[in-house]
């Protein structure tokens, strides 16, 4: 089973949305986006916005390179923003409790929000 | 009645997506809530995934075989793979307050499952047991 990578840039920084599984097969996939996105993004670069209503699976791998993107957004003074969770990652964030380390929001709008 | 059902795939991550699409309908019959069941799948996910980091060291030409039997009220999930015996002694899940990238798959087994054995008596490899009673 693959992942799909949508990178958009956005007037604060970049959109990503994730589709598929996330898993020890796929992470550095997702982990090579987010770098590209640091890259692209090395000054500017507001938020980190990631869609993730369309993940169908994520294992500790997933949240390991969703961690490694939230250090590496505080180092460059960015905010990484998750909205829209599949049930499947509500599932892995409440099993890892999570759920109060990342910024956690219902829509894109909400995560645009104060930004 | 006891039913079990065998499972055979290479040591590579991309057939982990196979035992995972195995073992979820497998479950659901068994009787296991939909989202225990995602839980139990993700459990047995990362206990693969662990094989074939620490007990193959990331060799893809090897196997891991799973055997799931369902005995009335209890689900058991045996693993087996012909690497590296781990220290089991070392076995522990991390401290989920240190906020970094790792090691929260035995933590998500030891969540999940009510019991947990490691059989490293065989000549080569280990039998890792992963057992759930239906509440």
């Amino acid at each position: 089973m693959n992942v799909e990578i949508d990178t958009e840039k956005i007037d604060i920084g970049f959109l990503l949305k994730l589709k598929g599984d996330v898993d020890m097969n796929t992470s550095s996939e997702v982990r090579n986006a987010f770098a590209e996105v640091f890259r692209q993004g090395a000054t500017g670069m507001k938020a980190l916005l990631i869609n993730l209503s369309q993940v169908r699976y994520m294992d500790s791998s997933g949240i390991a390179t969703l961690v490694e993107a939230m250090q590496n957004c505080m180092k460059k003074g960015a905010r990484l923003r998750l909205f829209e969770l599949s049930p499947p990652v509500r599932n892995v964030f409440e099993l890892a409790r999570l759920a109060n380390v990342f910024e956690i929001y219902p829509t894109i709008n909400d995560a645009r929000t104060g930004l | 009645m006891t039913e079990t059902i065998t499972l055979t795939v290479p040591s590579h991550p991309k057939y982990l997506y196979v035992i995972r699409s195995a073992l979820y309908p497998i479950v659901i019959e068994a009787g296991f809530l939909k989202k225990e069941s995602g839980q139990i799948v993700l459990a047995v996910d990362e206990a693969c995934s662990n094989i074939i980091k620490y007990a193959y060291e990331g060799d893809h030409t090897k196997t891991i075989t799973m055997n799931v039997r369902m005995d009335p009220g209890k689900l058991t999930i045996e693993l087996k793979d012909s690497g590296r015996k781990p220290d089991v002694s070392k076995i522990v899940p991390r401290k989920l307050d240190e906020i970094r990238p790792g090691g929260l798959g035995t933590h998500f087994m030891a969540t999940v499952f009510d019991k947990i054995e490691y059989d490293t008596t065989n000549d080569a490899g280990t039998v890792l047991t992963l057992m759930k009673e239906k509440r």
